[in-house]
């Protein structure tokens, strides 16, 4: 892994327009993603958690620009994408390539593999006809499947192989960046790990970045370098995988952790279990938004809004319990100890 | 022990060109539905018939053979004689002619016009679908058969206005039903992965959301032909469409009315085509509908 940074993005902002009564007058907004900012390097996985409904789709589709930002920069390779012209835009997607949630949704069920596969080398010119062809057998091959699997129709594969597909054409315009929405969650459990492994054999073999957009914690934490943790369309933390693991720190990550199950009967969970859902993201709580569910509230949280800040060298958090005007309140509840999210 | 390895032969095969398109697996359902095998024979049928009708017909359409008015179906007049002396039979059999090629012009004009802004409408949406939906509102307020009266009162009275009207009359059903399906469609994953992979709009349209917004043109085209039949023959009944002595359905019928009671056959046997034919194209398209897209199941 380089040090060099690939992606960069600042201040992303997603509101989404409610329109009502018979002028489709704007009536309020739904605020999806709310002001992130993070940084990717060269060559490493970033795993983005988050409940449903917390914005993270809306940012791996605003990277691409597949969602247009309200605000906010992403600069892929130093450069503005949210600047450049339609055209523009169409290009670089060569170097950003996506791979979707729903292996059934995202083939066209009327065209072959091979077309499917085809698709992004012919929109932006590469090779010949006989050239891509091979290329598509080729990256069937390395996906795992066989080369006469190209004649084929979606239907007649697996979630599992349609998956396959679904990675092979992000990798047919040999991207530098792959963003993964929920790549694993509409498969079985005894394929996801299968997905995942053969994500990583990919990612070593043509040095590919990946931003993983996951709601399960146990595939990010396979599959991730660093891990940002999204509530609400903000970021509460960030921080390496094996850090967030063993000593998470913001009271949301904490929950999230306690509630993945562990396959051990004899385990005895001292879990830290949420009340209530996940606020409207149209009418968001004042200050931070996790203060409504939070068991160690302050009167500062319900205030003012924590920014992501560096608790600790490369671990970012965003909570009143690591700021000063936390500190000053006196109020400094210890989280919990050290360890125990292993 | 040579036996068993040579019939292993056929399972070792490698399963290489085992392709099953969409398509096949439509036909493959539609083929099981006798029903609908029953109304694409009758479909057939009227086809072949038009096709060859110089060859079955046993008179010309307009031949008259005045000591034979009226004459009741026997073996020399099969389907009778009308008030000119002309074989009803000859008539009817050069009607389909007319008939089938009324149906599918007018059919497939005003499916590629309402399937075209169908798409521009679903796709782009905001003041374009605003523009177009309302305006196939405003069709759709009329009665269809009266909205086709106006049209044709507007071009003259011909088999060729009646065409054009009927033509008309249907695009807001195509045009809507496509809107719809495009409104659903685009919203379909592999849309959004064409735009990640830098698809053009354009682009987009031909060749993911118009294959997969193909089925319901097809169903609906083959029920509206046996609609837009009957329209026909209704317009050619009122004098609108079809003029005497055209052997055009409804418009027969126009021509004989006065005869039901003295010469029924007159009547009961361009009826009858008229009947067959619609109900053949409905059976057909029924069957489509099933084996095409099974959600639309009633």
């Amino acid at each position: 892994m380089t040090t060099e940074t690939l992606l960069k993005v600042e201040n992303l902002k997603k509101h989404f327009p409610i329109r009502g009564g018979i002028l489709g007058k704007e009536v309020g907004s739904v605020k999806a993603v709310e002001g992130v900012s993070f940084e990717v390097k060269k060559g490493e996985t970033l795993g983005i958690v988050g409940e449903s409904g917390c914005g993270k789709s809306t940012t791996g589709r605003m990277l691409l620009r597949l969602i247009e930002p309200t605000e906010g920069k992403v600069y892929f390779e130093g450069q503005d994408v949210t600047k450049l012209s339609t055209g523009d835009m169409r290009k670089l997607r060569r170097d950003m390539q996506m791979v979707f949630q729903d292996p059934f949704a995202s083939l066209n069920p009327r065209h072959t593999v091979e077309k499917i596969l085809e698709e992004p080398m012919k929109v932006h010119g590469i090779g010949t006809s006989k050239e891509r062809k091979q290329k598509v057998r080729e990256l069937l091959e390395i996906v795992g499947l066989s080369s006469y699997h190209a004649k084929r129709y979606p239907h007649q594969f697996s979630g599992g192989q349609r998956q396959r597909i679904g990675i092979a054409r992000a990798l047919m315009t040999q991207p530098k960046l792959i963003i993964a929405d929920e790549p694993v969650s509409a498969l079985d459990v005894s394929i996801q790990s299968q997905v995942l492994n053969l994500m990583q054999d990919l990612q070593k073999e043509f040095q590919l970045t990946y931003i993983v957009i996951a709601h399960d914690l146990g595939v990010v934490r396979h599959i991730s370098d660093r891990v940002g943790v999204m509530y609400l369309g903000r970021m509460a933390e960030l921080t390496d995988s094996e850090k967030l693991y063993d000593k998470p720190l913001h009271p949301y990550t904490q929950a999230l952790l306690s509630a993945v199950p562990i396959p051990d009967p004899l385990y005895e969970k001292d879990a830290v279990v949420l009340e209530g859902d996940i606020p409207s993201p149209s009418n968001p709580p004042s200050g931070c938004a996790f203060h409504t569910r939070c068991p160690f509230k302050m009167d500062v949280c319900s205030q003012k809004v924590p920014e992501l800040r560096e608790h600790e060298p490369g671990h970012y958090v965003a909570c009143h319990l690591y700021t000063e005007e936390g500190s000053a309140a006196g109020q400094n509840k210890q989280p919990l100890e050290e360890g125990k999210y292993e | 022990m040579g036996e068993p390895a040579q019939r292993l032969e056929p399972a070792n095969k490698p399963p290489q060109e085992e392709t099953i398109s969409p398509w096949k697996e439509a036909w493959r359902k539609f083929r099981k539905n006798k029903i609908a095998l029953v109304g694409t024979s009758i479909v057939f049928f009227f086809i072949l018939v038009a096709i060859f009708a110089p060859l079955i017909a046993p008179q010309g359409i307009n031949e008259q053979d005045l000591p034979n008015r009226l004459q009741p179906p026997s073996a020399d007049f099969w389907f009778g004689t009308d008030d000119f002396g002309r074989d009803i039979f000859s008539r009817v059999v050069f009607g389909a002619r007319l008939s089938l090629t009324v149906g599918f012009l007018a059919v497939v004009g005003s499916a590629i016009v309402g399937s075209m802004l169908g798409i521009i409408a679903g796709y782009y949406g905001k003041w374009v679908d605003t523009i177009i939906s309302r305006i196939f509102d405003i069709m759709l307020a009329f009665p269809s058969i009266l909205l086709a009266i106006a049209v044709v009162s507007i071009l003259g009275p011909s088999l060729r206005n009646a065409l054009i009207a009927i033509a008309i009359i249907n695009i807001p059903n195509f045009g809507r039903l496509i809107r719809s399906r495009v409104l659903s469609v685009k919203e379909e994953e592999y849309i959004m992965a064409a735009k990640a992979i830098g698809m053009s709009d354009s682009r987009i349209l031909f060749s993911h959301v118009l294959p997969n917004s193909m089925t319901p043109i097809i169903v609906q085209g083959s029920l509206a032909i046996a609609t837009a039949i009957l329209e026909a023959a209704a317009l050619g009944f009122l004098g609108l469409g079809a003029q005497i002595p055209e052997p055009e359905w409804g418009a027969m019928l126009a021509a004989s009315r006065a005869l039901l009671v003295q010469a029924p056959w007159t009547l009961f046997f361009p009826g009858l085509a008229i009947m067959l034919a619609v109900l053949g194209f409905n059976l057909m398209g029924d069957g489509l509908r099933d084996a095409l897209d099974p959600k639309m199941k009633t």
